[in-house]
């Protein structure tokens, strides 16, 4: 059940967009969730969804990765569309009992359906073909100004790098543990949800024991190795903006501004 | 003065209990002096809770002794201000793979220290190329850890130390989670290292084959060490062992079980190729003695019987342990 999350997976490959510094593919990744929410009409939509086929080719990545983050919100989807459905008024086209179904409720589902689902696409695509640690090396070095008001921001981002790295492996146990108390006999599946909670607390207990037996571990092994903080440390990848970045950067905000366009014109 | 050494050296660990000024204090290791050579290969052995690992700990300042002297390459580790000096020249390895790769990526988890030692970035690259082909394991670089073995991860975790250019490793059970493929592996590389680098290797085991090519061996028991010397001296004193609660290896095991019985065998035989060869000397011995065939033949099944014996012993205590 666990293995659908695609949020730091990289998927190692060749591709152009393995290739593009990550700060510029987190702030094109920010430009695109904002200009999913930004367009409204078709032929809006019609653009995203040519920009997005052409990330995915670019990026060589196979397509059903992607889907597996889709999956992980497939609740999430249907509760958003399904609300958006009922409860928009306008012009009905079909009624019964209390519920009703209206035109702009169906066109506003779509609408939502759509936008989450590119939004979850649209950042599968980064964390695909980005590690997660240049990906927090690109937000250090992003949020890096904040450092002058004294924000830890190094340390944060080392912090998200390491919750990245230890998500898959806390999945597992996760797994693991659930399979261990449902041979004892433990119960996840029925039940109301007070007691479904209730039934949680044998998987929170050890997880959590677990949990930070692993951080007192990993602090030990990194102070073994010499962290001392962002003081004085260097960097194996450090960023370097390359012409291809520049152009990507170009394109990106022309992507914004067409996107900008297709809103004013409702198109 | 040694790589590492420790004059009277011990620790204490508070225990809290139910308010604050409920302390406990718990004395992990005591009385410890220790010099070790550079270019050795130490093996540290001892039972559940003897205080191998805080002895491991100390080496990398991980602790801070509470009594006596710790000096790694001659600093102080007590009254160095910047810990992470000590930890390059001793580097350590855990006994979990999981919980010592930090990177999500082999090569970047290799960087690690370096970047933290503040290394030019061209130079990380060189060291990281270098240690990762010193453990065999430059054709993963780019995986993730995730999707490595056991032995693979704990190659790459010895990969990230070596790329500090310690003079020193120290592995805690470096072995103790894996399979026994794993475990050569990882075996291998330590020699390896210890051989062609020159690097010093201390290790804490529970697995005795892995001991008997050590230069120097140190037994603790209950925070002391005591004994201490080279392989064959430690395993001639199979009493002494078992009352430490140790094992013995499985070699050293039957030849002590053979000599019970009584055939003529030499105290500490550490390999199958010794064994081999000391039996056959007997055996020769024998054949020259003026004796009738059937006295012989009895002998030889009476070592048999004893060796099947010891053997199944040996299995019984394997089954025991798990
Ligand atoms: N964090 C701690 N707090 C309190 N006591 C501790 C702590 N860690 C270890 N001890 C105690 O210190 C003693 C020595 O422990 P240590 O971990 O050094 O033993 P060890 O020889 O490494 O054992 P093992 O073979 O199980 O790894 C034990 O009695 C243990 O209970
Ligand atoms: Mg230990």
């Amino acid at each position: 059940m666990f293995k659908d999350v695609t949020i730091g997976q990289y998927y190692p490959a060749d591709s152009i967009l393995h290739k593009l510094d990550p700060r510029v593919k987190f702030l094109g990744t920010v430009i695109f969730i904002v200009s999913v929410f930004l367009v409204r009409g078709f032929a809006g939509y019609a653009f995203v969804t040519a920009v997005l086929v052409t990330l995915i080719a670019l990026s060589k990545v196979p397509f059903r990765f992607m889907l597996k983050g889709l999956r992980a919100i497939l609740i999430i989807l249907c509760i958003t569309m399904i609300f958006n459905m009922f409860l928009t008024p306008g012009e009905v086209i079909f009624q019964k009992w209390i519920f009703k179904i209206t035109r702009e409720g169906v066109i506003q589902a779509v609408r939502m359906g759509v936008r989450l689902a590119y939004l979850v696409i649209g950042s599968s695509i980064m964390t695909l073909t980005t590690t997660p640690n240049q990906l927090t090396d690109a937000m250090e070095s992003l949020f890096s100004p904040l450092k002058v008001v004294h924000a830890p921001v190094h340390e944060i981002a080392m912090m998200m790098s390491i919750a990245l790295r230890f998500i898959p492996i806390l999945m597992e146990e996760t797994d693991k543990i659930m399979k261990a108390q449902i041979a004892r006999g433990a119960d996840f599946e029925s039940g109301g949800i007070v007691k479904r909670i209730m039934n949680m607390i044998p998987l929170l207990v050890p997880l959590f024991v677990s949990a930070f037996r692993r951080a007192n571990d990993l602090a030990m092994a990194m102070e073994a190795r010499c962290y001392h903080g962002g003081e004085g440390r260097t960097q194996m990848k450090p960023l370097k903006y390359s012409g291809r970045d520049i152009v990507a950067y170009i394109l990106i905000f022309g992507f914004l501004a067409a996107c900008i366009f297709f809103r004013i014109t409702r198109l | 003065m040694g790589i590492i050494k420790s004059v009277k050296l011990a620790f204490d660990y508070l225990k809290y209990g139910e308010d604050e000024s409920d302390v406990q204090k718990v004395r992990a290791i005591d009385d410890v002096t220790i010099d070790i050579e550079k270019g050795d290969f130490i093996a540290i052995l001892g039972h559940n809770g003897s205080g191998k690992s805080t002895l491991a700990k100390h080496m990398n300042a991980l602790l801070l002794p509470t009594e006596g002297t710790m000096w790694v390459d001659g600093i102080d580790t007590a009254k160095e201000p910047e810990l992470w000096k000590v930890r390059q020249k001793a580097g350590m390895v855990f006994q979990n793979p999981d919980n010592q790769i930090i990177g999500s990526i082999v090569e970047e988890d290799v960087g690690f220290g370096p970047e933290n030692m503040g290394v030019p970035t061209d130079e990380i690259w060189t060291r990281v190329e270098e240690s990762l082909t010193k453990v065999g394991m430059i054709k993963h670089r780019d995986k993730s850890p995730n999707r490595l073995s056991g032995g693979q991860k704990q190659r790459v975790a010895i990969a990230g130390v070596v790329a500090m250019r310690p003079d020193c490793i120290v592995l805690d059970e470096p072995t103790a989670m894996l399979d026994p493929n794993g475990r050569q592996e990882v075996l291998r590389t330590v020699s390896e290292l210890n051989e062609k680098e020159n690097v010093t290797v201390i290790l804490i085991t529970h697995y005795m084959e892995e001991v008997i090519h050590a230069d120097h061996v140190f037994v603790m028991d209950s925070g002391h060490v005591v004994m201490q010397g080279t392989p064959r001296e430690i395993f001639s004193q199979v009493d002494r062992l078992k009352k430490l609660h140790l094992d013995v290896p499985q070699v050293t095991e039957l030849a002590y079980e053979l000599k019970k019985s009584g055939i003529d065998l030499p105290d500490g035989i550490l390999t199958k190729e010794e064994l081999v060869e000391e039996l056959l000397r007997v055996s020769e011995k024998m054949k020259s003695k003026p004796q009738s065939k059937g006295t012989r033949s009895e002998k030889t099944s009476g070592g048999n019987k004893a060796s099947g014996k010891a053997r199944k012993k040996s299995n019984e205590r394997e089954g025991t342990k798990k």
